[in-house]
């Protein structure tokens, strides 16, 4: 671990303001951060804390929606009521996530700036164009399990370990965004994070002193809510797909669908094409293969993991089916 | 006085069945328990001592090639930086278990990726460190290595001692009614012990103390003497408590070495501990294994014929082969048999012992062929078992010591209730899951190794147990306090059992599953010798005196102990060694598993439901320490199973996993309920105890009851471990 500054912010346009000086960089739970620090991955010179910040508590919004401070811990999140009630994707995934000790430490927003599991990146000894910007990528024509299989480039491969982040997205979330001068902005989580293109280590569209101060929930949607997780082993393994979905039917045929996908791509993946092919169609075994078509038609796999794809399609399918059945009933 | 006892015959006294204090075989507390769960036994990296500074090891970033420079004044500027040692004694690969001497040496030669190559020392560890992680290191990389195990550029050996064959097994293929011949390949595993290897050096007058995590303390005295060219006498280890090894710290590590050289040169103490990557990349760990297994049957299933031809690999040079096959010749019948072993050359991190070496994944693949073979001749599996159990062993003609596992099967089957299990596969639906059941056998090879230790009876009337033998989480410290107050009628909490220290005499050492009956019996030979001497006060016959709560008893005198020892404190020696048994019988511990699964038809992902395991090992010295084990054992039968696997960079043959976040061992979530049942076994052919050891037997082929029961789940027949949902995929409509 390198020498770094730590500074305690005392209020959230201090703390945007601290975090625009170069190699500046929030710390909320620490749990990514400080293992990426001792391995020299990150080396920021300067950590501001925003632990003591007023930036916790989940509030209800006026329009019936929930606004949820960044510093709000996974396990609060996931445990609370009117998320079980409303959002029961939501808790779902956080739960579907990391480990009982991590959810007490992981924050919301930390969460979101997770950074990826990718083996490459992890080794500072191989190249990784996220790393070391123009060094290439190890991942490529290495062991590619965990990569992606949508929207990659030829310089990352890396996918988005997040839960959250899928229900967040298939929930059509805004994350708030604060300035240094206290200005605010909201993005639509579908924009907040980025594919890699050639610049990989640009993940979000968070710019230089900005900060996360919440993340926003519209009213909830009717319908049911699921989260499907598939992994190697039953607790603390990143998803090699998940899927989120909000369905909702009316007379037999699919009103609503939002549906979000995780461990398939360099940020939490949806995809438009697929709810509109959805939307006013009676549920079907051709109708949801002809959407796991849309979704995989442009899918690559890198070997190592050529299997997502037909995973991918098969745990649609039965999330597709589950939700819709049950809303039927 | 030394009792010695070579073990050439039975010993049918069974002297133990005869005491009176009733500890020996109790599912006891462990002594130092609260200690470890209070946190204040102390581990290696954790001894507190005066002017201590830390040193963090660089690692080797190519894989086959020579260090050309090392950038360490760059380092040595930063602050707290103390030095960039290097040095030709240092380690270039781990020391193998038992070696006793030390390993290859040497870094500037680079034999495989991560191969540590010097050590940055400072005054804390962040900036040791930050120092390693800094230092720049330039190798010239050679274009030759070889990385992948089935490579044809790899050399490969076959040592003779390691091939036998009898009769004609592949006109035996050829003629048999079933016959089954197949290839299964495992992959590298890790020892995966909690506790990072790590040591601290200290050098006064000329005398070097290690506090280190070893399991063998008197080998790794002399192979930290030879590493560092000092005279044996020269050096002390202590490792009192050691928190799991399985393998890995059987021999010496980089880290002694290390560890012992800086402290010399800075003249301080110096700590160094393995990081975890550092831990999977420069200790051993199991090589992968390609086996092909042939099995010829007649019509009623009884094995004619068995082939076991395996490739595993390791760094050039390196003697230890992971002994897949090693079980084969004695666990099944049939006439026609070809056992083979060869090993690939491969410039990757080092092979050696882990969980079981052998019947870990040798039995493993071949109790999943077994199970092939019982699909073919349609018999159930447990029958197909007890079909081929074989009257003495078939390939030397030995008799067997004891032989438990149509004992195990019956009972395991029953206590599971096998009878439930549908053979059709697939024939079994909970929802979206596919339940199915396997079963497997175990056996693993018991074994005795050199063992001495000291018992002394005090004159206050306790006792004093003192060996060099370690405690690796095992339970050592609560079975040898046991056979102690056993044997001497003492109170448990009137003995104390002092391990983990070269000083003390020379135990066996853990590793093998040998620990227990063999630094065991020399605690009971001790013992034994001072009831001798009570006996001449008491002048009664060994055979009549009764030792209980203090009291001795001999006919009809009953005496205080501190009174019958008068202010004098006795002290004995025991001392065991293997001898000429194993060219009279065949001797093994046995049981069998039985697993319940369900196999996710949409995703492939399989989770364990429930698990059995029956097993016998002679005496079981503490029901609850012994079951501990199996318990353990199995869940490692889970991993290797299910999701155990190192992953290997094609082109530098780096472990791109090397952490416990993508190396997945089975965490709670991923272990059912699991039952054991220790079944009453006496094996006089053991040690004068008649307990074997138990510490492996429920490894040895768990992992193929669970692929047994995927295949009764879903029909899918995964010969390529482990069964991950992407193997499992492809057969599910």
């Amino acid at each position: 671990m390198r020498p770094f500054d730590y500074h305690r912010a005392t209020s959230s346009a201090e703390a945007a303001r601290a975090v625009a000086a170069p190699g500046a960089t929030v710390i909320a739970g620490g749990t990514n951060l400080l293992d990426l620090m001792k391995l020299e991955v990150m080396a920021p010179e300067r950590l501001i804390d925003i632990t003591r910040l007023d930036l916790g508590g989940i509030e209800e919004t006026g329009d019936g929606g929930l606004r949820i401070g960044t510093l709000v811990r996974n396990a609060d999140l996931a445990a609370d009521a009117r998320v079980r009630r409303d959002y029961p994707v939501l808790s779902r995934a956080l739960l579907a996530g990391a480990s009982g000790q991590l959810r007490n430490k992981a924050t919301t927003g930390g969460n979101l700036m997770q950074r990826t599991r990718c083996y490459y990146f992890y080794d500072t000894a191989m190249p990784c164009n996220k790393r070391e910007p123009g060094s290439g990528c190890g991942a490529i024509g290495g062991v590619t399990r965990l990569h992606a299989i949508l929207g990659a480039s030829e310089h990352c491969i890396a996918t988005h370990p997040s839960d959250m982040a899928v229900a967040l997205l298939a929930l059509d979330a805004t994350v708030e965004l604060e300035g240094p001068e206290g200005e605010g902005r909201s993005v639509p989580l579908a924009d907040f994070h980025r594919l890699p293109g050639d610049t990989p280590h640009i993940e979000t569209v968070l710019q230089p002193g900005e900060i996360i101060t919440a993340v926003t929930l519209p009213p909830p949607v009717r319908g049911r809510q699921v989260y499907r997780k598939v992994r190697d082993r039953a607790s603390y393994a990143f998803a090699l797909v998940s899927v989120a979905a909000v369905v909702r039917m009316e007379d037999g045929r699919i009103a609503h669908a939002a549906l979000a996908f995780g461990g398939l791509a360099h940020k939490p993946w949806r995809d438009p094409a697929v709810e509109d092919l959805l939307v006013g169609e009676a549920p079907s075994e051709a109708l949801f293969d002809r959407a796991a078509d849309r979704l995989l038609a442009d899918a690559r796999g890198q070997g190592g993991n050529d299997f997502k794809i037909p995973l991918a399609r098969r745990t649609l399918k039965a999330v597709l089916a589950d939700a819709t059945r049950e809303a039927a009933a | 006085m030394t009792t010695h006892l070579k073990i050439d015959e039975p010993d049918h006294r069974n002297r133990l069945d005869h005491m009176a204090q009733g500890t020996l075989g109790a599912p006891l507390d462990r002594p130092e328990g609260p200690l470890k769960v209070t946190g204040t036994a102390t581990y290696a990296d954790e001894w507190p001592v005066e002017g201590l500074c830390h040193g963090v090891l660089v690692r080797a970033s190519t894989d086959k090639g020579r260090v050309t420079a090392v950038g360490r004044e760059a380092v040595e500027a930063l602050p707290g930086v103390l030095a960039v040692v290097t040095d030709e004694r240092f380690l270039r690969n781990p020391a193998q278990g038992m070696a006793g001497a030390a390993p290859a040496q040497g870094p500037d030669r680079i034999a495989y990726f991560g191969q540590p190559v010097a050590l940055v020392v400072a005054e804390t560890f962040e900036q040791a460190r930050h120092g390693a992680e800094t230092l720049q290191i330039a190798f010239d990389r050679s274009d030759d290595a070889v990385l992948d195990l089935e490579s044809d550029r790899a050399a490969v050996d076959v040592p003779p001692g390691k091939q036998a064959s009898q009769g004609d097994l592949d006109r035996a293929m050829r003629e048999a009614v079933h016959a089954v011949d197949v290839t299964y390949r495992t992959p590298g595993h890790v020892s995966a012990a909690m506790e990072p290897h790590a040591a601290i050096a200290t050098w006064d007058d000329g005398l070097l103390t290690l506090r280190g995590s070893y399991q063998m303390l008197r080998f790794n005295r002399l192979e930290l003497a030879d590493s560092l060219n000092i005279e044996p006498d020269r050096v002390r280890i202590l490792s009192p408590y050691v928190g799991g090894g399985f393998g890995s710290k059987l021999g010496i590590s980089p880290e002694a070495v290390a560890a012992a050289i800086a402290a010399e040169r800075l003249g301080r103490p110096v700590s160094v501990a393995l990081t975890r990557p550092q831990v999977f990349e420069g200790t051993t760990h199991r090589s992968e294994t390609r086996q092909r297994i042939r099995l010829a049957a007649d019509a009623e299933g009884r094995l004619v014929g068995i082939g076991h031809e395996a490739l595993v690999g390791n760094l050039p040079g390196e003697v230890f082969a992971e002994p897949v096959t090693q079980a084969t010749p004695f666990v099944y019948r049939g006439e026609h048999r070809v056992v083979g072993l060869s090993v690939a050359r491969l410039d990757r991190t080092c092979a050696g012992s882990v969980r079981a070496p052998g019947e870990a994944v040798g039995h493993t693949a071949l109790e999943s062929a077994m199970d092939e073979l019982a699909v073919a001749t349609g018999l159930d599996p447990v029958e197909l078992r007890r079909r081929n159990i074989p009257e003495e062993d078939p390939s030397s003609g030995l008799p067997f010591s004891s032989h438990t596992m149509r004992r195990c099967l019956d009972h395991g089957a029953e206590a599971f209730g096998w009878h439930r299990r549908k053979a059709e596969p697939g024939s079994v639906r909970d929802g979206e899951w596919l339940i199915g059941m396997g079963m497997a056998s175990a056996v693993r090879v018991n074994m005795v190794v050199e063992a001495r230790a000291r018992v002394r009876l005090t004159a206050d009337g306790r006792a004093e147990v003192e060996t060099d033998m370690t405690d690796i989480g095992t339970g050592t410290y609560a079975i040898l306090t046991q056979i102690a107050s056993e044997m001497l009628g003492l109170p448990m909490d009137r003995v104390e059992t002092r391990l983990g220290d070269t000083d003390l005499p020379s135990g066996s050492g853990s590793g093998g599953s040998f620990g227990a009956s063999s630094t065991g019996t020399a605690v009971y030979l001790a013992c034994e010798a001072l009831r001798r001497d009570l006996c001449a006060r008491l002048a009664c016959e060994e055979e009549d005196l009764t030792l209980k709560d203090g009291m001795a008893i001999a006919g009809d005198r009953r005496v205080a102990l501190t009174d019958l020892l008068g202010g004098q404190t006795l002290t004995e020696e025991g001392h065991v060694e293997a001898g000429e048994t194993s060219k009279k019988v065949r001797q093994a511990t046995y049981g069998a598993y039985f697993a319940e699964v369900a196999v996710n038809a949409v995703t492939g992902e399989t989770r364990v439901r429930r698990m059995h395991g029956t097993f016998t090992a002679g005496r079981i010295l503490n029901a609850k320490t012994a079951r501990s084990q199996c318990l353990g054992a199995m869940v490692f039968g889970i991993g290797m199973a299910l999701t155990e696997e190192l992953l290997f960079d094609p082109r530098h043959g780096h472990i791109v996993n090397h952490d416990f976040a993508e190396y997945h061992l089975p965490v709670n979530a991923d272990v059912p309920q699991i039952e054991v049942d220790l079944l009453e076994e006496r094996d006089a052919w053991a040690n004068p105890m008649q307990a074997k050891g138990i510490g492996e037997l429920g490894i040895c082929g768990a992992g193929a009851a669970i692929l047994n029961a995927v295949y009764n789940a879903c029909g899918v027949r995964v010969r390529d471990l482990p069964a991950t949902p992407d193997k499992i995929l492809p057969g599910l409509p």
